[in-house]
């Protein structure tokens, strides 16, 4: 019981601590948040093949029940995944520093009409 | 089990890598690699079109693994219109982008050929963890494709488009957790029978998983209201990223239909259309707010980006409707508007270089040498997006609005589609004469050193108009083939068959 209900907490938290970080302004916050809303979503995952302890995930002659052995290649496979992710987002955020010269999420100070920078497609080979 | 289904996935998968290894300093071998590499593609998945136009779903097993327990490929008239379509508009763009373009980064082949092995996993896979895998693939190509070209407002979009996304997969991995945790299953054939048989406890626990995922469809496929971050992403895209971005939502829309037509479809007991109340409103509300986003446009890239919106709400309003006339008519819209879409944003990038300063902002500029032929293209381009007689657009949002007419909210879907055309006709119009009759009264430019231009990029960007011309033309035969892929798209029981029948056909052959 006192697992179920640890677990299930420490979701609960992360979930709600990424949710309030990733509607931050700034790049960082937002990064963090998205770390922490990833590292709740492999936990939920890891859960959702219920909670057994000792139990071996592949087939042993000795073992009588088993732990189900997806959900933790599931989580093997999103860890991957949200781990190089993080990385592309964290130097997406520095270089998007670097060239404005400011963290701020939003749009607002980008000119009007400047969609297509000036040197245009085609026209520079 | 014909080995040629796993192809369109291997291609792409290997062209990539080939170019990463072999060609990352040569952009001429690059060029050839990847036309080569797509023209492949188009021929193939016009071979596989011609296999599934018998109506047999076709399962391939990777690993031969038998199928709840491997991951499954599935094709089937869907899925081979949807690659076949993919194929044919990543060619043409690749031929518009080697004129200039995919010289701005060392990996835009790479990235794109990467971007089509995700877009034609997502289409084959019958797997909805796999599903994901190649949803991320996708994205982590188009996160590439997307700051190709680098500058400030690219970044900037950029970070908000990944932030978007990542949550968006964040979401994924939390539905296919509870739909996993009360199912026990990830195949989605199998998903199909036990959603069916679920006991009564676990139905909402079922209920919420499923929603939960429509809403990382919805995402993609920019329902309103998670529709604000396609504007500002197409917009700082490059213009063949762009116009190869027009198929990415189409995938969203594909996935709908996909698990809430098929998976959670009419057999699926407590759980039969779980999304079907919210799609038809919501794309109703997206619909309306596309029409008026062109219509406050004050850039010509823009107004196509809500253009876009408008049209992926047309599109999933009849998906919503899950019947086989609806789907018919979504389908013969999807193609149509995939074609609209990419070739607006190639046309607005050849006349926003052509008109110097001005880009492509809504006011008079001097006129630019063959300006009629850009004119040209753009006003039947914009006829089809609208969706004015004679092309497709007429044609697709007419078969929307027959389909709808028997339906509950027959007056709101005919109100709102006819009211949004007429707000776009207006918004398209004043753009069309702005750019080119209002520009031919200014006085005529200096004589700078007009760059010399070529014609593939307009041809290019022809090709899709012609497209669109064609799909007109044999409107018959395209709404002939829709209306059976449609059938079979529905047609839950055959699907299953075609997956989970499998395991006795391989113990039988010995396999």
């Amino acid at each position: 019981m006192s697992m179920e209900f640890l677990l299930a907490s420490a979701i609960g938290t992360l979930t709600a601590a990424g949710v309030y970080m990733t509607l931050r302004a700034r790049t960082f916050p937002v990064i963090i948040g998205l770390a922490l809303l990833s590292y709740a979503v492999n936990l939920f995952l890891f859960a959702m093949g219920r909670l057994v302890v000792d139990k071996p995930p592949i087939i042993h002659p000795l073992a009588t029940t088993y732990t189900d052995p997806l959900p933790q290649a599931l989580v093997l496979t999103a860890i991957v995944i949200s781990f190089g992710m993080t990385a592309l987002i964290v130097v997406l955020a520095l270089r998007s520093f670097l060239e404005t010269g400011s963290d701020n999420v939003a749009m607002r100070e980008m000119n009007e009409g400047a969609n297509i920078e000036s040197r245009g497609g085609e026209a520079s080979r | 089990m014909s080995h040629w289904i796993v192809a369109p996935t291997l291609l792409p998968a290997l062209t990539a890598a080939y170019l990463i290894l072999f060609a990352r300093n040569d952009i001429f071998h690059q060029r050839i690699v990847s036309i080569a590499a797509t023209l492949m593609l188009v021929l193939l998945t016009f071979g596989l079109y011609q296999l599934a136009g018998d109506g047999e779903s076709r399962a391939y097993l990777l690993g031969n693994w038998p199928a709840p327990f491997g991951i499954v490929q599935v094709l089937d008239r869907l899925s081979a219109m949807m690659l076949l379509l993919t194929a044919c508009l990543a060619f043409i763009v690749v031929v518009y982008a080697i004129h200039g373009w995919d010289r701005r980064g060392r990996y835009f082949h790479a990235l794109f050929q990467f971007q089509l092995l995700g877009i034609n996993g997502a289409f084959l896979t019958g797997d909805f963890f796999n599903l994901f895998v190649f949803f991320e693939v996708m994205l982590i190509a188009s996160y590439g494709l997307m700051l190709h070209g680098g500058g400030p407002r690219r970044l900037k979009a950029g970070f908000q488009y990944v932030t978007i996304n990542l949550i968006g997969s964040t979401l994924f991995l939390f539905a296919v957790g509870i739909i996993y945790s009360v199912t026990g299953t990830l195949n989605m054939a199998d998903l199909a029978v036990k959603a069916g048989q679920v006991a009564a406890g676990d139905i909402a626990l079922l209920r919420t998983g499923a929603l939960l995922l429509f809403m990382v469809f919805a995402i993609k496929a920019a329902l309103v209201p998670l529709h604000w971050w396609l504007p500002t992403t197409y917009a700082a895209a490059s213009a063949p990223v762009a116009a190869l971005f027009a198929i990415m939502t189409k995938v969203g829309a594909y996935s709908v239909l996909r698990m809430y037509g098929l998976v959670f479809g009419t057999d699926a007991g407590p759980l039969a259309l779980v999304a079907a109340p919210w799609v038809i409103p919501a794309a109703i509300v997206t619909l309306a707010i596309g029409a008026i986003g062109v219509l406050a446009s004050r850039t010509l890239l823009d107004l196509v980006c809500f253009a876009v919106v408008a049209s992926m709400g047309t599109l999933l309003i009849a998906v919503g409707l899950f019947d086989q006339v609806g789907v018919a008519a979504a389908l013969y819209y999807l193609l149509h508007s995939t074609l609209a879409g990419a070739a607006l944003f190639l046309l607005v990038d050849l006349i926003a270089v052509r008109r110097g300063r001005a880009r492509d902002r809504l006011n008079a500029a001097p006129p630019f040498p063959r300006d009629s032929v850009y004119g040209g293209l753009f006003f039947l381009a914009a006829i089809a997006m609208v969706g004015l007689p004679p092309l497709s657009g007429f044609l697709g949002k007419l078969l929307i609005l027959d389909a709808t007419r028997e339906t509950a909210h027959a007056g709101l879907i005919w109100t709102i589609v006819l009211g949004s055309s007429f707000i776009m006709l207006v918004g398209f119009a004043r753009a069309g004469s702005v750019l080119f009759w209002k520009s031919a009264a200014q006085p005529p430019q200096e004589q700078e050193d007009e760059p010399k231009r070529r014609a593939l990029p307009t041809m290019a960007a022809g090709a899709l108009v012609a497209g669109m011309i064609l799909l007109s033309v044999f409107a018959a035969p395209v709404s002939r083939a829709v209306t059976e892929t449609a059938q079979q798209a529905l047609d839950t029981r055959a699907y299953v068959e075609a997956v989970l029948g499998t395991i006795k056909t391989a113990r039988a052959t010995g396999l």
